[in-house]
């Protein structure tokens, strides 16, 4: 049974998220699998990481006793000051994103659309939902990344035709990195790439609610 | 007026806020929020206020201060603005009170609510942007196209009072702020007919480099000493 096997887990999913940022490109990342992404940056490599509560160029996260107080992620966590950073407002903060300045945004989803439709502020039934950044973001940012887990709680499918959640932007998400696989979103549908590691195409397309197109280089998941 | 900002207390410079007001609450996951101004406001004899702040709910070890969510539980408050109420599982006062329907909750993307903020300080007549076209955020709003891509008409937003948390005033109201404590700060003040501010330390004029300053003075009107956990030493 597909279901029993193993997955990866969401460290390695944000390792191979890591893999996607362009040195000296500047990141945005959302909450949950995401905020991993930046201990796993490629060495020799420099990302710039904005963050909408107001600093560009974060550090890492700060060791427990050596916290400031005045510096944190969107998250909340409190980050180690780097040489270069920068502090600005939320509204220019949100100037960057929308303005198209930010590279790539990483964000977890609810569900990933066919047409690379993004949902991921409200679950139906619980409570006004937490849309924060997140619609800014997938407006703005020049690539959007979703890293999620491939299927729900109940082992449904993330990925579908149509989104039946609240929509956070259209065709907006450029490529899916999950437990199971990458999956690109192109004009043509999804473009299933890499295939974890003792998965088959077959078993990926029987947990994904949309078609898969397979690519011609299809490969195991790339670390 | 740019004399006779500072206040003795926080009590005496929100002593004539009142009932239905609009207030902005400056602050960022419990980062640079106006603590002490919160909770001299908590004890004020005033109702049905609306609070419009970001995101509402601090979380961790931030939490130890005087935030949003106090303020709420004080009964003085009967809308909340804002694009997270709580982090996800909180279950904080503020969903419960939402939930007893003594709350009323309206979300607004966090980049849509800070441009509103700047078209009102900045009296513009509104705002299009290009977030939310197709979702929910779009119903009932006039939308336009530029070079292709949907836009959606955001109101500009004018408070009654913004209260935010900054370092350092100097007695004309010029601000300097610590860090990302800065947040809201800069965008709130200006929407504000009266904004007031809580700063660590006031300085003389010429206490401040005016190439720091951040938010100039004429946005300022009145400022409270008080020391605090976060948003600057």
């Amino acid at each position: 049974m597909a279901e029993q096997k193993a997955r990866l887990d969401r460290d390695v999913i944000a390792m191979r998220v890591a893999k996607e940022l362009p040195d000296g490109g500047y990141v945005n990342l959302g909450i949950g699998i995401p905020t991993l992404v930046s201990g796993f940056v490629t060495e020799g490599s420099m990302v710039f990481f904005h963050s909408e509560s107001g600093v560009l160029n974060c550090g890492p996260l700060a060791e427990e006793g050596h916290e400031d107080i005045d510096l944190i992620n969107a998250g909340g966590q409190f980050l180690q000051p780097v040489p270069g950073m920068a502090f600005f407002n939320s509204a220019e903060g949100f100037a960057m994103i929308r303005g198209g300045h930010v590279d790539v945004t990483v964000l977890g989803a609810h569900q990933v659309s066919a047409k690379g439709d993004l949902a991921n502020w409200m679950l139906p039934d619980r409570g006004v939902g937490n849309i924060g950044g997140a619609m800014d973001l997938a407006a703005g940012a020049k690539a959007v990344i979703v890293a999620m887990e491939h299927t729900d709680r109940e082992n449904q499918p993330k990925i579908v035709q149509e989104c039946t959640y609240p929509i956070t932007g259209h065709g907006c998400v450029t490529l899916v990195i999950t437990d199971l696989a990458v999956i690109r979103c192109t004009a043509q549908g999804l473009v299933l790439e890499e295939v974890a590691p003792g998965w088959t195409v077959a078993e990926v397309q029987a947990l994904t609610g949309a078609k898969l197109a397979v690519s011609a280089q299809v490969k195991e998941y790339q670390l | 007026m740019a004399k006779g900002k500072v206040y003795p207390s926080a009590e005496q410079a929100l002593a004539d806020i009142f009932d239905g007001a609009v207030v902005l609450v400056g602050g960022f996951a419990g980062q640079g929020v106006p603590e002490a101004l919160l909770e001299a406001l908590s004890r004020q004899a005033v109702k049905d206020l609306t609070c419009i702040c970001s995101p509402a709910m601090p979380r961790g070890r931030q939490s130890s201060g005087f935030d949003v969510a106090r303020l709420v539980a004080s009964g003085r408050v009967s809308k909340v603005i804002t694009p997270l109420l709580e982090y996800p599982g909180a279950n904080s006062v503020l969903e419960q009170q939402r939930r007893a329907g003594q709350l009323t909750v309206e979300v607004v993307p966090q980049g849509v609510l800070a441009e509103r903020l700047r078209a009102g300080g900045a009296g513009l007549g509104g705002v299009f942007l290009p977030n939310g076209a197709g979702t929910r955020f779009e119903e009932g709003k006039e939308t336009r196209e530029f070079d292709g891509q949907r836009a959606v008409l955001e109101l500009p937003i004018r408070a009654d009072f913004a209260l935010v948390r900054a370092q350092t005033a100097d007695l004309f109201g010029n601000l300097i702020y610590q860090g990302d404590a800065r947040n809201w700060g800069p965008v709130m003040a200006m929407a504000a007919a009266i904004t007031i501010a809580q700063v660590d330390r006031v300085v003389e004029p010429g206490g401040l480099d005016p190439e720091r300053v951040i938010t100039p003075g004429i946005f300022v009107h009145r400022i409270i000493a008080a020391g605090g956990a976060t948003g600057g030493r």
